[in-house]
């Protein structure tokens, strides 16, 4: 059973890496402001899993900081986009 | 040097972990999945919520129960990125909707030849048939 | 003591994440988190135009939150099989609006919270004027029925929970 856990990891990686490919493939083709904005959000939250999936590949807790770091500035990103989209364009 | 205390993991701690795992890329490039395929933005914002708490959910216990094996002690403050990943998530959805449901409406308004539409809540049909991709 | 502690629960709860975040139980960390968990419910009173919440019955709080978990379970499987294997063309996504009796806030925060988290729903707003939530659902086979279990396993413990 030594190689169940390292293949688990690699297959939970790239799981998450063609996950990260198809939202950066909306993010680009998103024919509306409001598809972008949430391709990136999905984008924020798989970058955040990748980190753990790293952490846990390295054993090493550092990446669990830069996880959390990740989540607070991907929930603030959004939201104040989320609100530009909603009150930026009134004034026409 | 952790991939040989990889190998000293017992059974039941390294299979669980591996399930977890597999089960939480699939959820979590499901959820991306959607996002990509589905043909419309009301029908795409429902791809993420799965990414967001099954996939996460999945991969954080996962990170939990391996780093408590590893350092043999329980090892539990993945639990706050779980807790603000919960407490945060449902307001980008409704935020995110709500700007796409107030933007198609002034759409709507802007174009001529269009009533208001005020007995109808939100342009349902009318969006969808009209092929807003 | 009430003046102090305006919300014992957020102050357990603030206590707790700095432990977490610490990942020790050291004199010196349990002091520094009480401090905190004082004082930070005290400055951010004013933020919070209906005050703190309530919560009348803990135990109903918790039942309704394993039962949301399950829910939020059930459906994420259901929501990826839709992905997975159906027709997007022959998807039915609608708005449908739901008629709310509740009129707390601090429960019809925690109702969009679960309705959200819950995947192939989405919370849009509450309708101003006829009080009614506005929902949009990915497949939807019978409108009906999410009037019945949103009101019926949802809103009315939420009335129970907090406003008693």
């Amino acid at each position: 059973m030594t190689s169940l856990l390292p293949l688990a990891l690699g297959f939970a990686m790239s799981c998450v890496g063609l996950g990260i490919l198809f939202c950066t493939l909306r993010l680009l083709i998103g024919p509306s402001a409001q598809d972008r904005v949430l391709a990136l959000d999905t984008l924020w939250m798989c970058c955040m899993l990748l980190c753990l999936l790293l952490g846990m590949r390295f054993g090493s807790m550092v990446y669990f900081e830069v996880a959390l770091l990740i989540a607070l500035l991907g929930f603030a990103s959004t939201v104040a986009l989320a609100k530009f989209l909603m009150r930026g364009e009134i004034i026409e | 040097m952790h991939e040989q205390a990889w190998e000293q993991l017992p059974l039941w701690i390294s299979l669980p972990v591996s399930l977890l795992l597999v089960l939480g890329g699939c959820i979590a490039l499901i959820g991306c999945l959607g996002l990509l395929r589905l043909p419309h933005f009301y029908q795409r914002i429902h791809g993420p919520a799965i990414t967001i708490t099954l996939g996460a959910g999945c991969i954080l216990i996962a990170s939990m129960l391996l780093f408590s094996a590893l350092e043999t002690r329980p090892v539990v403050h993945e639990l706050l990125i779980t807790l603000f990943v919960l407490l945060t998530a449902p307001m980008v959805s409704m935020l995110v909707m709500r700007a796409a449901v107030y933007r198609d409406l002034r759409k709507r308004r802007a174009r001529p030849g269009t009533k208001d539409g005020e007995d109808e809540v939100y342009p349902v049909t009318q969006t969808q048939s009209r092929g807003d991709r | 003591m009430k003046r102090l502690l305006p919300s014992p629960l957020l102050s357990l709860v603030l206590l707790f994440t700095w432990l977490l975040m610490n990942q020790s139980l050291e004199v010196a960390h349990l002091l520094l988190g009480t401090l905190l968990a004082i004082i930070a419910p005290l400055l951010a009173r004013p933020l919070q135009p209906h005050g703190y919440a309530r919560i009348r019955r803990p135990l109903a709080l918790l039942r309704l939150l394993a039962h949301a978990s399950v829910e939020v379970l059930r459906s994420c499987f259901n929501v990826s099989r839709i992905i997975l294997f159906a027709r997007p063309e022959g998807l039915n996504s609608q708005f449908i609006r739901i008629p709310l009796d509740m009129r707390s806030p601090h429960g019809l925060a925690l109702l969009a919270g679960i309705i959200n988290l819950t995947p192939g729903t989405v919370w849009v707003e509450v309708l101003p004027d006829s009080h009614e939530l506005a929902l949009h659902v990915f497949d939807l086979h019978d409108a009906q029925w999410w009037i019945d279990t949103i009101k019926g396993q949802y809103e009315v413990p939420l009335m129970e929970i907090f406003e008693g």
